[in-house]
């Protein structure tokens, strides 16, 4: 605009362009239609882009981990032999713990490849095995001692290389050296894969298992369950705090210094890095007060005092949005202002502050920084029983997965994350649902 | 035990005032409802037995800490503080049941039994006492109650001092958040000193164990990390203003009302996504990327470049740049915009000269808020930046960044008093003064700008 408008103003000064201003303009429109256009490209190809990377993001999430929710598992025939388990037949728990269950599943393994001979070549072989197979073998003897001494096929997780070969992650036109996998080792994969003892099941361990450094025995169950305590302790602070202040801030507080400090105070903290409430949490609750480190019951402590700003904002909104008319009716009716507010504001402002405290609690699923100041970072392979427990949670184990060599932790981290999307889209989608079912236009 | 004893009380309280209720001639007379006597009943049996729990509480620890200290034999109380909380925590092991470092000597082990004793008394005393005093505080109330009492102002007033309570607590968590960074910043600034730490060049916190380690001395110069820093956040200020801003003005002047619809939720799912997901993308997808490129352009690059993590942070910060300027974008009221068209301007042009300058102060702020978020991220650049406190300016390089650094000085064990763990909570403190600083102006800013328009 202000190129036309100097042109307009120029025409005293210029002689030579003795034009009307109308052929001027019209000149000069072609021009302007095409910055017009490339302005608007600009604009669309932003939006494009943003989209894109949202596409590329989640593509590469899904794209390297949908694999992780199937698991190779190996079908051999285990002989329960009596003299490795339990020599002298007294059955008792200790001995059937202690069992050497490993020379079962190798002995099996000598069967089906008898020809391979040397120390090497046989561990390599074994290696084919995942490391938590003799586990699942002196529970499943624990369970029924009655499966001693016979002979009975047994399905075991293969280790996390077979698996990585199966699923095409690691290939075999790669020189030996270069691979994880000896050109050995294929051949006996692929006789196993002909004889069909190796077939890729639903992987129950993912979703069941605490942490592991074996990526086969590795699961989100740990993590899940953490993540679960937390998100309870800091709901069930965090939601009657959150909207006992909101309350207070929206219709009892007087409009004075102290509560120009208040609202300051809370629209600083939602803008706080979330790090800063780490070093509180560690400064505060686990020197101070000296709670356990790792806990959840911490952990949510630490989401709560982060998640309260939001939680209070929202729910003011929630309060601001009931129409004056419905106090002034209680208040007409004989109501105090408590009466009013409790009986009559709160309730309908209700749905608003949960999905403002869901969305908020989503937030808090998501956060992982302050966690790892306050010990939640630890390798943690039980399952949390208790708020006191130490625990991880699910951000948290994606980043330790992440930092792992292994290349089968890769796809586990992406499972983890796609676990922890399909929370955060559960969370987000309920609250649409609750402000669409509820919602009212006053 | 002392919510049954609570809700007791509310039905006791009410019972009693209907009864008085019946004597004084119908339940009219009472001044407030039946109810608010029973709460008034169930707040004097609940509210101090609560607060007794919770003070004696909080008191325990400490107090058989010092009582069981007391009683430790003369040449143990006589050894320097240090030893005595080494023994202590034997003893506090002994006592959870948990391995204890060393054997366990005669004097621990009575220790422990001391201490175990004394936890049982307290337990036991706690819960009479408790007991007692809710006992009382209804009985107390139950005597008060009176048609004339005036129970709902009472029961009110109380509920109003608790939601006071909860609403302070927003100032509660501020000044533990000063106070618990301020005071380790304060201990670290005693062993290095203020300037150094500020202007410092040199960054390596590794404090020496024994007095002749080599290369232990330990750096405490915190600008290259305030360069990482800057530079990270820099390069992610570059990807989402532009990209930020650019989709505000498409979405909010341009775009239809569906695809409008569409796009902004599909945009605002990138704010949802937790950052260690951008960690991961960042570490596993875009670094290799961009050193493959890199490579074949002939250009060295560092596995941990400052610009993967940049890049990624931006791609994250894009929804919040271009949510704040939509905000701001559709304030600008529309009469400016008619004034424009009317002018003969075309869209871009009312954009570029009329919106944008009057939108200008509230965009600012947005970005400025962008600065802070990018600043404070931290599992982007944990997982995707480097450790090595190189001073910069080169993108391609590795970089670490304060949070970086706050993350990899607390993480895994940690004793409270090496100045490796308090200049963590002096990085802290930075971060935090420097968010604080440019929320404040930010807010300022967008209130300012919303009132001119209001």
């Amino acid at each position: 605009m202000s190129s036309t408008s100097k042109h307009v103003g120029g025409q005293d000064h210029l002689p030579a362009d003795t034009r009307r201003t109308m052929d001027q303009v019209n000149a000069s429109l072609p021009k302007r239609y095409r910055a017009e256009r490339r302005f608007r490209l600009y604009g669309l190809s932003s939006v494009v882009l943003g989209l894109l990377f949202l596409v590329i993001l989640l593509g590469s999430v899904i794209a390297n981990g949908y694999s992780a929710f199937a698991q190779t598992y190996l079908t051999l025939e285990i002989f329960f032999d009596p003299e490795v388990i339990d020599p002298e037949g007294t059955r008792d728990p200790d001995t059937l713990r202690l069992a050497n269950y490993n020379s079962l599943i190798r002995a099996s393994l000598r069967e089906i490849f008898p020809e391979v001979s040397g120390r090497s070549e046989k561990r390599k072989l074994y290696a084919l095995v995942s490391n938590g197979a003799p586990f699942q073998l002196q529970h499943q003897v624990e369970d029924e001692p009655a499966t001693i001494g016979q002979t009975l096929s047994v399905e075991m997780p293969a280790s996390s290389d077979v698996d990585m070969f199966l699923k095409g992650r690691i290939d075999r036109n790669v020189p030996e050296a270069e691979r994880r996998l000896s050109d050995a080792q294929i051949a006996w994969i692929d006789a196993l894969v002909e004889k069909g003892a190796l077939d890729k099941r639903w992987n129950t361990v993912f979703f069941t298992n605490g942490d592991s450094r074996d990526p086969e025995m590795a699961g989100i169950w740990g993590a899940v369950k953490g993540s679960f305590y937390m998100l309870l302790v800091t709901l069930a602070l965090s939601f009657p705090i959150g909207v006992a202040a909101a309350v207070y801030l929206e219709e009892f507080a007087p409009r004075n210094r102290w509560t120009d400090l208040i609202e300051i105070n809370i629209n600083n903290l939602a803008a706080v890095p979330s790090i800063v409430f780490g070093l509180l949490g560690l400064a505060v609750f686990l020197n101070f007060f000296g709670l356990p480190r790792s806990a959840p019951l911490v952990g949510g402590l630490v989401l709560t005092v982060m998640t309260l700003p939001t939680v209070i904002i929202s729910s003011r909104a929630a309060l601001t949005s009931v129409p004056p008319s419905i106090r002034e009716a209680a208040l007409g009716m004989g109501a105090s202002k408590m009466q009013a507010t409790f009986h009559h504001v709160a309730p309908l402002a209700l749905p608003g502050m949960l999905t403002g405290t869901i969305i908020g609690m989503a937030r808090a699923l998501g956060e992982s920084a302050p966690l790892l100041m306050i010990g939640m970072v630890a390798f943690i392979v039980d399952v949390p029983q208790g708020f006191s427990d130490p625990a991880t949670a699910l951000p948290v184990q994606v980043y330790l997965w992440a930092d792992a060599p292994e290349r089968a932790f890769v796809e586990r981290t992406s499972a983890a994350i796609l676990v922890l999307l399909a929370f955060l889209v559960a969370m987000n989608s309920l609250a649409i649902y609750l402000r669409r079912r509820f919602e009212r236009r006053w | 035990m002392l919510i049954a004893i609570s809700v007791a009380g509310f039905l006791v309280g009410k019972r009693r005032a209907f009864a008085l209720a019946e004597a004084a001639g119908g339940i009219r007379s009472l001044h407030s409802l039946p109810g608010h006597y029973g709460l008034y009943t169930a707040i004097w049996a609940g509210v101090p037995a609560l607060l007794l729990l919770f003070a004696w509480k909080s008191l325990e620890p400490s107090l058989i800490n010092e009582l069981v200290i007391r009683d430790l034999p003369q040449e143990v109380r006589s050894l320097p503080p240090e030893r005595v909380g080494l023994i202590m925590n034997d003893v506090k092991n002994l006592v959870a049941g948990n391995i204890v470092s060393g054997e366990i000597s005669p004097d621990i082990q009575a220790a422990a039994d001391h201490w175990r004793r004394l936890e049982n008394g307290s337990g036991i005393s706690r819960a009479i006492l408790s007991i007692a005093l809710s006992g009382l505080g209804l009985l107390f109330a139950w005597r008060l109650i009176h048609p004339r009492l005036r129970a709902r102002n009472r029961v009110e007033r109380v509920a109003r001092r608790f939601l006071l309570a909860c609403s302070t607590i927003a100032i509660v968590t501020t000044v533990g958040i000063v106070l618990s960074v301020l005071f380790e910043s304060i201990l670290f600034f005693r062993s290095v000193p203020i300037t150094e730490f500020l202007f410092g060049l040199k960054w390596s916190p590794q404090m020496a164990i024994r007095a002749d380690q080599v290369g232990g001395s330990g750096a405490f110069g915190a600008v290259p990390l305030f360069a990482g820093t800057a530079l990270i956040a820099g390069i992610a200020m570059l990807v989402a203003a532009p990209i930020g801003l650019m989709t505000a003005i498409y979405l909010s002047e341009y775009a239809p009302r569906t695809v409008r619809s569409v796009a902004k939720p599909l945009l605002e799912i990138l704010a949802g996504i937790p950052t260690v997901v951008y960690g991961f993308f960042a570490a596993l997808v875009v670094a290799p990327q961009i050193r493959g490129i890199g490579e074949a352009l002939g250009m060295t690059v560092a596995s941990e470049s400052a610009l993967a993590a940049g890049l990624v942070m931006g791609v994250m910060i894009i929804p919040f740049v271009s949510s704040l300027s939509d905000d701001v974008i559709n304030a600008v009221p529309q009469a400016m915009r008619d004034g424009a068209y009317a002018l003969g301007a075309t869209k871009s042009e009312t954009t570029r000269q009329v919106i944008f300058p009057a939108a200008l102060p509230g965009i600012v702020g947005g970005l400025l808020l962008a600065v802070s978020r990018a600043i404070g991220e931290t599992m982007i650049v944990v997982m995707a930046a480097g450790l090595s406190a190189n001073l910069t300016a080169n993108p391609l390089q590795a970089v670490t960044t304060v949070t970086v650094q706050i993350v990899t000085l607390l993480v895994g064990d940690q004793e409270f008093d090496s100045p490796k763990t308090l200049a963590a909570f002096a990085l802290g403190l930075v971060l935090f003064v420097v968010t604080l600083v440019l929320n404040i102006i930010a807010l300022t800013v967008v209130r300012k700008y919303r009132e001119q328009y209001e």
